[in-house]
């Protein structure tokens, strides 16, 4: 497989039942790229990234993940991506250095890896005077960059983010954005999904999903381009005016 | 029941048919001495022996008197205590026509014997009850909750996305519970024998491994009920109304199982407490050893084999 290919996927389809969640998609991510996953509620944006992160079984279609099967890899793609959840996913009865040494803990790493990279990254948080105390007591948008930082602390090649930025406040998103930009830069490849079409307009390439199939993947001058409009709202309204399915 | 006959005679073989034809006992077995008693009594078949003398209606027609014995199994004092009074009033009653048509009446005084219980003590019921629902209550729904707690916190995804094995989380959470419980079963049986004066007359070694049997059962129930359930309540639910109750109302440990109606005594079959309680009572106050109760033990491991492959397998189907 072409190295520079982090994410294949070839006709990719998750039925549940009678009902098609993802209706063969089929898309390419490259290294080091921003991806923006982009569709409404219940377009199958979730789904689609459980297939590729191994929690779900595709039910046709093919897919790699960092060059593994996501039929029969599922352990090694397990330990080549970070995954952070549409729900805060942290345990909050534990302190803020506990939750990073478990998470890293979890992925195998030495204690010197951990022990050196959690005052790395206790620093870039700005948070090593907060080290101890409880997840809990941290607001939400700390919450979730402590999130992401936990999501990529074992330097995974891919990094999955749905809808990272939920409920944060605009200054803090774009400080989020800031810690996404640097991961992409050290070489992580980041694989997210979100609602605000503002933010798209940070990512490389962004797909629009509409009823569980990929409508339009370009670049966001691409797609404002193709679409005849100003900013990427209108790209969306206009492909998510299709949808038949009702939003959840 | 047992009836040991030393006397054989007219109105032995009356009582015994009386007693044969009420629908509360079944005549399991004559024996012939009473050192089998106590053998028939570890066998756990038979709660109550019957026992005339020898001149039994000698006596009755001389002296107007004569003696019956009743040996109850008294591990659990409600059963013993309705069998005693079922027993006495059917001899009462044979006693009560005999004498009709005469003037002098016949005597016959029934005389009780509680083994294993002789002091009908409450506790010598409610500690094996306790052990049984306590470690329910503590393997089952903590186990469960903690489970489906992770779930709904979201962390189990992201546990779940990590390289770690589902069956390495699953167990991992079910250790703490399983220590827990072992110390619990510590606690217990320290009180039951230092303060409640409940004697352990059978093998520590057996009761304890009977008890971490039971435990890892009510461990793999509360694995199968996380791995169904979606919110702490459910769980919870499931875990009080489809195992707590049953506990307590159909082990034995309330009502006396023996005493129910056919649908409730089958349901009882698959509650894995009343096994469990049948074995602690066994061990704990009749002091038998595992040859008596390989039975309940085969049933326990039979469950803790079918609920831990079910919960493991629905596991699985879930991350499929």
């Amino acid at each position: 497989m072409d190295s520079g290919k982090v994410i294949t996927a070839d006709k990719l389809t998750k039925k549940f039942g009678g009902f098609t969640a993802v209706d063969h998609i089929s898309f390419e991510v490259n290294r080091g790229e921003i991806f923006g996953f982009l569709g409404a509620n219940g377009a199958g944006k979730t789904t689609a990234m459980r297939m590729l992160s191994g929690l779900s079984l595709p039910t046709s279609g093919k897919a790699t993940v960092a060059g593994f099967d996501v039929y029969k890899e599922n352990e090694k793609i397990k330990r080549n991506i970070g995954y952070m959840s549409q729900k805060f996913s942290l345990y909050e009865d534990l302190t803020i250095r506990e939750n990073i040494q478990f998470y890293a803990g979890i992925y195998g790493k030495s204690n010197k890896f951990i022990k050196d990279k959690t005052e790395l990254v206790l620093q870039q948080l700005h948070l090593k005077s907060e080290a101890d105390k409880l997840v809990k007591s941290l607001p939400l948008g700390w919450k979730q960059k402590l999130a992401f930082s936990v999501a990529i602390f074992h330097e995974p090649k891919l990094v999955f983010l749905d809808e990272p930025t939920g409920g944060v406040d605009p200054v803090t998103r774009r400080e989020f954005w800031q810690l996404i930009y640097q991961a992409a830069a050290s070489g992580i490849t980041v694989f997210v999904t979100t609602h605000y079409m503002d933010e798209a307009e940070y990512c490389s390439r962004v797909s629009i999903m509409v009823d569980g199939r990929i409508d339009a993947l370009d670049t966001p001058s691409g797609l404002k381009k193709t679409f005849n409009a100003s900013s990427m709202d209108e790209v969306f309204l206009k492909l998510a005016r299709k949808a038949t399915r009702a939003a959840d | 029941m047992a009836i040991l006959d030393n006397s054989k005679d007219a109105a032995t073989i009356s009582i015994t048919e009386q007693i044969e034809a009420s629908r509360y006992f079944e005549v399991e077995k004559s024996i012939h001495s009473a050192k089998d008693i106590e053998a028939i009594f570890k066998q756990g078949k038979v709660k109550l022996a019957v026992v005339f003398p020898q001149h039994f209606n000698e006596d009755l027609q001389h002296f107007n008197k004569a003696q019956v014995q009743l040996i109850a199994d008294a591990s659990d004092p409600n059963v013993a205590n309705t069998l005693n009074n079922y027993a006495s009033a059917i001899i009462m009653d044979y006693q009560n026509r005999i004498t009709h048509d005469r003037k002098m009446p016949y005597t016959i005084v029934p005389e009780m014997r509680m083994l294993y219980n002789p002091e009908l003590k409450g506790a010598y019921n409610f500690v094996p009850g306790v052990m049984a629902m306590v470690l329910l209550l503590v393997c089952t729904m903590m186990t469960a909750i903690t489970i489906v707690r992770e779930k709904e916190m979201g962390t189990m995804e992201v546990t779940l996305v990590s390289p770690m094995k589902p069956f390495r989380i699953v167990m991992a959470k079910a250790v703490p519970y399983f220590l827990l419980s072992s110390v619990n079963i510590t606690s217990i049986l320290l009180l039951s024998v230092y303060v409640l004066n409940v004697p352990i007359n059978g093998s520590l070694v057996l009761l304890v491994a009977e008890s971490l049997l039971f435990t890892l059962v009510s461990l793999s129930l509360g694995l199968l009920i996380s791995s169904k359930a979606e919110s702490q309540q459910t769980a919870m639910f499931i875990s009080l109304v489809g195992m707590f109750l049953p506990t307590v109302m159909l082990s034995g440990f309330m009502f006396p199982v023996e005493n129910m109606p056919w649908p409730l005594r089958t349901v009882s079959n698959i509650v894995p407490a009343k096994w469990y309680y049948t074995i602690v009572r066994s061990v704990m106050i009749k002091g038998v050893g595992l040859h008596a109760v390989w039975k309940e033990t085969l049933v326990l491991t039979g469950m803790l084999v079918f609920f831990l492959g079910l919960a493991i397998k629905n596991f699985k189907i879930r991350l499929a």
